[in-house]
């Protein structure tokens, strides 16, 4: 049970929204689908869903095309809120799972046991329109999964909720996961996508510029950080070759290096200046892997 | 097809169960209920005395100059049972204008009889729009003279009947496919309503579809339903769902209508029901109405979603229903303007034309007595044309329903069609 995406392209008349994109979702495994806004992740996941078909390439999903016959595998949330505004919450979840090929029983059930997980029964009888954002993205996901696909497509899952509810449904969605579903999910929050996915994409421009694990793609930058805490000025280490920028911190700096070795260098100069209070080598962020592959371009 | 009935039940019930529709239908059904039993309540009202009060409409009063004419009027008016009422004056004319401009008797009559034994009559009343009155006396009067003169010139009965002793005329009409006189006028009570009816039915239900597309696609629930069901299917399991809802309000609504009118005291075959022809309704129209209804649904309905599912926002449906909303408007001036001659060269030519046909061939059924075939053919077209806008809705249905963005024209058409394509 493998998403496989092999050397897919879309193009809309002279556009090129997606570029020979090739990735590889093993099941049970957690995808990150990064890109900045227009990159051509939603393309990407419509064409996954079948929505759109890939002018090149093939996408297959345990080794056949999805399509409306087995579409009810299938879990979907959308970036924007999609639901009925003016249908019940109850109605509303017990429809899209009979969509989904449940019968309207075993929806009602799931319905409920979800809405009791995140802890808003009380509004299965409400219109959504009534609801917050944030429980209207609740009822979201629990759209998404009340069925129990076995592969889950997450456009912005998390936006526009509380710390205490991202927790709530990053639970759900784990919980999901080790039950043996296969999860494609894109977000901005770059934090996320480090806590729970082993694989991860980076598009730009309807290109994966970074592809692979989630410790390859860190490796693969080339690039650390070191961060060093002293009671002196600790700018004139910028000069030092291999440094390729460095960051002023209250207590210090950070450093960023090209290779490992530089960073024994950057101790010993600064060693050689006074004593370091805090000295250390870290991986690199996947925000700084981000802004430096995307953000090149806009800078 | 499970998820057809799904989408069916739920475009269905969420229909009919909001606040609105209810309303409506409730509306309508106490309309129906006031309408059937209107001539009761007036004549209830009138009972009481709220309208008419102090001047009574079936009183004339008279001023006869000759002294003889007075009475041989009122028996001629008895004979005749207009229920007029005449009674003698002795103001003067100025007095009685001065009675009528303050609204204390209706109208008076000043008879005399000249030189040359002719009856001159002149009648008087507030306004020259009265009607009904003047012509009954005036006939009254006539037979009067008829006998004044007739016993003048020594002529007896018989021969002042031979002498008046009306001509044969009898209408025939050669087109085969022309009803009597007689049976025109029975239909067009009947045939206008149901044009209406299915006029504001398929203008009514079509709208609703293109909203409801268009709400669904202004949420984006449209995503997550079209990454389960196909678009099309969506597409016409919707128009299906909404199309039963429309068939059943106009049942419920006949079957008002049909019961209000059998227990409600009024007399079907006189007053404002013999108009509307409701005495004799014949089963092929109602049967036609019903098809036509279908028909002209399904083919707007399916217009009006392919122009729903182009526009991103609820606002935007109006302006681009507009180009749907002449063809019906069209239609139904075609088809009214045809119920005082529905053999006219352009009803018959607009009523093969698959827009127009839903109302201007039911008209064409419902008023003439149309060999088989041509409503036929023009069913046969209009199938045609279902399908194939069916066919070319779905296509722009499902590039149409994933796509955002600002400008909502039918130059999308062309861009839903390309993304459609997939």
């Amino acid at each position: 049970m493998t998403l496989q995406i092999e050397n897919v392209t879309k193009k809309f008349g002279n556009f090129t929204a997606v570029k020979d994109l090739s990735m590889r979702v093993n099941q049970g495994s957690m995808y990150g689908f990064l890109g900045a806004n227009g990159a051509g992740k939603t393309t990407t996941f419509r064409m996954i869903l079948g929505l759109l078909d890939s002018t090149e390439g093939s996408i297959t999903w345990n080794g056949k095309p999805i399509t409306y016959a087995n579409s009810t595998h299938i879990g979907y949330l959308p970036e924007e809120r999609g639901l009925y505004p003016k249908m019940k919450v109850e109605d509303q979840l017990i429809y899209l799972g009979q969509l989904r090929g449940m019968k309207k029983n075993d929806a009602k059930t799931a319905s409920y046991k979800w809405l009791e997980r995140f802890e808003i029964p009380h509004y299965a009888g409400k219109k959504v329109e009534e609801l917050s954002k944030g429980n209207q993205q609740k009822i979201q996901v629990i759209a998404s999964l009340l069925h129990k696909p076995t592969l889950m497509i997450l456009d912005e899952p998390f936006s526009g909720l509380d710390p205490v509810n991202v927790e709530l449904l990053k639970k759900a969605i784990l919980d999901v996961q080790k039950e043996g579903a296969t999860i494609v999910f894109s977000s901005h929050r770059m934090d996320h996508v480090e806590e729970l996915c082993e694989h991860l994409s980076i598009m730009h421009h309807g290109e994966a510029i970074v592809n692979g694990s989630l410790r390859d793609v860190k490796r693969g930058f080339g690039r650390q950080n070191v961060r060093l805490k002293a009671d002196f000025d600790l700018s004139f280490l910028q000069e030092i070759e291999g440094v390729t920028s460095y960051k002023q911190t209250i207590e210090g700096g950070i450093f960023q290096i090209a290779e490992e070795r530089i960073a024994h260098e950057l101790l010993g100069s600064a060693l050689s200046k006074g004593d370091i209070r805090h000295f250390a080598i870290e991986e690199p962020s996947l925000q700084d892997i981000f802004i430096a592959k995307v953000g090149k371009d806009n800078a | 097809m499970r998820n057809f009935w799904t989408i069916f039940n739920q475009s269905f019930w969420t229909k009919a169960k909001t606040k609105s529709f209810v309303i409506t239908t409730l509306i309508v059904v106490a309309g129906i209920f006031l309408m059937a039993n209107l001539s009761s309540i007036i004549s209830k009202i009138q009972g009481v005395g709220v309208f008419g009060e102090g001047t009574d409409d079936d009183t004339i009063y008279v001023i006869d100059d000759s002294g003889s004419l007075l009475e041989p009027l009122q028996q001629q008016l008895g004979k005749m049972e207009s229920g007029l009422t005449l009674k003698s004056s002795n103001d003067s004319i100025d007095e009685l204008k001065e009675q009528i401009s303050e609204e204390e008797i209706k109208s008076f009559l000043v008879l005399s009889v000249n030189d040359s034994q002719t009856i001159e009559a002149t009648y008087t009343s507030e306004n020259a729009s009265e009607f009904e009155n003047p012509m009954v006396i005036r006939d009254a009067l006539q037979n009067l003279q008829t006998n004044l003169k007739a016993t003048s010139l020594n002529l007896s009965n018989d021969e002042v009947s031979h002498l008046f002793a009306p001509i044969e005329f009898e209408q025939n009409a050669v087109s085969a496919s022309s009803k009597s006189e007689e049976e025109l006028s029975e239909a067009r009570g009947l045939v206008y309503v149901l044009i209406f009816v299915i006029y504001f039915a398929v203008f009514y239900y079509s709208n609703m579809i293109a909203m409801e597309v268009a709400t669904e696609k202004s949420s984006r629930v449209m995503e997550i339903i079209i990454s389960s069901v196909s678009p099309v299917k969506h597409m016409f399991a919707k128009i299906a769902g909404v199309g039963t809802l429309g068939l059943l309000q106009i049942a419920l609504f006949g079957l008002v209508g049909f019961v209000a009118l059998k227990t409600s005291s009024s007399d079907l075959t006189s007053g404002v029901f013999s108009f509307f022809g409701f005495s004799n309704v014949s089963i092929s129209t109602m049967v036609f109405a019903v098809l036509f209804f279908l028909l002209g649904y399904f083919l707007y309905a399916t217009l009006a979603a392919l122009l729903g599912s182009l526009v991103s926002r609820t606002e935007d449906v109006q302006q681009l229903l507009l180009p749907m909303t002449f063809l019906i408007i069209i239609a139904s001036f075609i088809a009214f303007s045809g119920i005082g001659n529905p053999e006219a060269s352009y009803v018959q030519i607009a009523s093969y034309i698959p827009f127009f046909t839903p109302l201007v061939m039911f008209l064409r059924v419902g008023m003439l007595d149309l060999p088989m075939w041509e409503p036929i053919l023009g069913i046969a077209i209009l199938l045609i044309t279902i399908f194939i806008l069916g066919w070319f809705g779905s296509l722009v249905y499902r590039g149409g329903v994933l796509m955002y963005g600002a400008s909502q024209s039918l130059k999308d058409i062309k861009k839903a069609i390309q993304l459609g394509k997939k």
